[in-house]
């Protein structure tokens, strides 16, 4: 049985879950932090 | 600990070292991958399938890890009402459920070619699917309370009761001597020749200081969709 197949598969489900989770916390704390800063700055004007 | 107590005292440390945690994690685990792929030698038994080690032990290390800060949160917030304790659960929750799902899909792949079988009962899997659903019961537990800078009692109990089973998982292999292999990394020593455990070293390394980023970034999140709920509470109230 060819394994570098299984190597492959295993290498891309591991980078494409961890870059998945990483982006969409990265994109939910700027989203929400720049959400403070509007209301922040509602507040100050 | 208490020092932290305040979130804002928080963030003047999370702001700074959540990139050094993010992109010092990314470097190091794509050096242990890339040296796990094209330097590290052949297993003598499992020829090139060794490589799906280098990010199976990580994903495993970090799905029982994350477990272990979820313990630590739940008693932080049980005994001593920490204000961020509930807010680091919240979000270890997440990833750390991703990663124990990564060891069972990794282990799974390397299962096949290795055993013949994606799947055995064996003790080892099943306690870490166990495990995998003590993390989806406890993300609906804390998604359940009211409050979002607390996990709430019922999910804060959940997490120091579903701790009992991380020993099951660490001693399963010398209970139920079954196909997954014993342990190769002990407090006596390792089994694993030099030449591969660096690799794995800088890999698990790189993953968890990415789990520690990632960890950090939705910390920052949840307290900041924390201060937006205030604001805009007093705003209603005029």
């Amino acid at each position: 049985m060819a394994q570098w197949p299984f190597i492959i598969a295993a290498y891309a489900c591991t980078i494409t879950g961890t870059l998945v989770l990483a982006g969409w916390s990265y994109m939910r704390m700027r989203a929400s932090e720049a959400r403070v800063a509007t209301l922040r700055e509602d507040k100050g004007s | 600990m208490h020092v932290f107590a305040n979130p804002t005292r928080f963030l003047t440390i999370a702001r700074p070292l959540t990139p050094w945690l993010f992109w010092g994690g990314l470097l190091l685990t794509a050096a242990g991958m890339l040296t796990g792929l094209f330097r590290s030698p052949e297993d003598y038994l499992q020829g090139d399938l060794v490589r799906i080690m280098y990010v199976h032990v990580p994903t495993a290390w970090l799905g029982m890890g994350g477990w272990t800060g979820i313990l630590i949160a739940s008693v932080m917030q049980l005994v001593w009402r920490h204000p961020l304790a509930g807010i680091a659960a919240r979000a270890i929750a997440a990833p750390g459920a991703l990663f124990t799902a990564l060891c069972l899909v990794t282990g799974s792949i390397w299962g096949r070619p290795a055993w013949g079988t994606w799947w055995i009962w064996d003790g080892r899997l099943t306690s870490m699917l166990v495990l995998l659903f003590l993390y989806l019961g406890f993300m609906a537990l804390a998604a359940a309370s009211d409050e979002r800078a607390s996990i709430g009692r019922i999910a804060a109990v959940f997490g120091v009761v579903g701790a009992v089973n991380l020993p099951i998982i660490h001693y399963s292999v010398t209970w139920w001597n079954s196909l997954h292999q014993p342990q190769s990394i002990t407090l006596s020593g390792s089994a694993i020749d030099s030449a591969m455990l660096w690799p794995l070293g800088l890999s698990t390394l790189g993953f968890t200081l990415l789990f520690g980023g990632i960890v950090l970034l939705r910390m920052r999140a949840i307290i900041a969709d924390i201060r937006i709920e205030a604001r805009l509470r007093r705003m209603a109230q005029g």
